[in-house]
């Protein structure tokens, strides 16, 4: 019996054993969207525990959990997006990249994760994860289980909401 | 919105937020997996067996009130 097999049936190991081979993944795409390494760790380990407990539904005639447990990350990205919004203020805990003084730096960053807390949860993440993560349309389509198209018109949407949020704050973009 | 705005949003974002690209984790998370598969998923407070043990003494004991109880309710 494979591994797919193994664990949809129950098996510890054969899970222990997928979740040291998606750990990494998992744990970076959601950081693409919470970007906060505690919060990516905690949501991390509930995308397993969620995979675990659903284990009965996985066809592992698919051949590859890859794709299920993107989806199941981003739903939980998603819905923790939701309930802290307002709550938390988001908290970029990766470095800037930027040349400007430190300075202009820190009060242009402060604007810019400022506007992104004013989207919503779902244009959050299709802006994060296309603009600043260059996801392709597909994958982010296929993360959130709607289409391209779809993805399209999010970007559409958060870059005009975006814009408008930076603008008001006095950052030309 | 046309191509060139949105590559100067894109550059912009891009200057602020730090793309995760190849990120490592920093530990290993099956300990947490463990505690978290351990924990029941489903768990009722303490205080709630306890009112529920005394509305069920309290109809034991008292099986007159049902009917005024299913009334109310």
């Amino acid at each position: 019996m494979d591994l797919l097999q193994r664990f949809a049936a129950g098996d510890l190991e054969a899970f222990e054993s997928l979740f040291r081979q998606y750990q990494g993944e998992v744990y970076r795409w959601i950081m693409r969207i919470v970007r906060n390494s505690a919060t990516a760790e905690d949501l991390t380990v509930e995308t397993f525990w969620r995979m675990y407990r659903a284990r009965a539904q996985f066809d592992p005639t698919k051949g590859n959990c890859g794709p299920w447990l993107r989806r199941i990350a981003t739903n939980i990205a998603l819905d923790h997006l939701r309930r802290s919004r307002h709550e938390v203020p988001l908290l970029d805990d990766l470095p800037a990249t930027a040349s400007q003084p430190p300075a202009e730096q820190l009060e242009l960053r402060r604007e810019i994760l400022g506007a992104i807390d004013e989207l919503s949860p779902p244009l959050r993440a299709v802006i994060l994860l296309a603009l600043v993560e260059e996801e392709s349309y597909e994958n982010i389509a296929r993360a959130l289980g709607i289409s391209e198209s779809a993805v399209r018109v999010r970007v559409f949407r958060g870059v005009r909401v975006l814009r408008k949020s930076l603008s008001q704050a006095g950052v030309h973009a | 919105m046309n191509q060139p705005e949105l590559v100067d949003l894109k550059k912009l974002l891009k200057d602020s937020l730090h793309p995760v690209g190849g990120l490592e984790l920093q530990r290993d998370l099956w300990p947490a997996m463990l505690r978290r598969l351990d924990q029941p998923s489903f768990h009722v407070p303490w205080w709630d067996w306890t009112l529920l043990a005394a509305a069920t003494a309290l109809l034991l004991f008292f099986p007159g009130m049902i009917p005024a109880l299913l009334y109310h309710l």
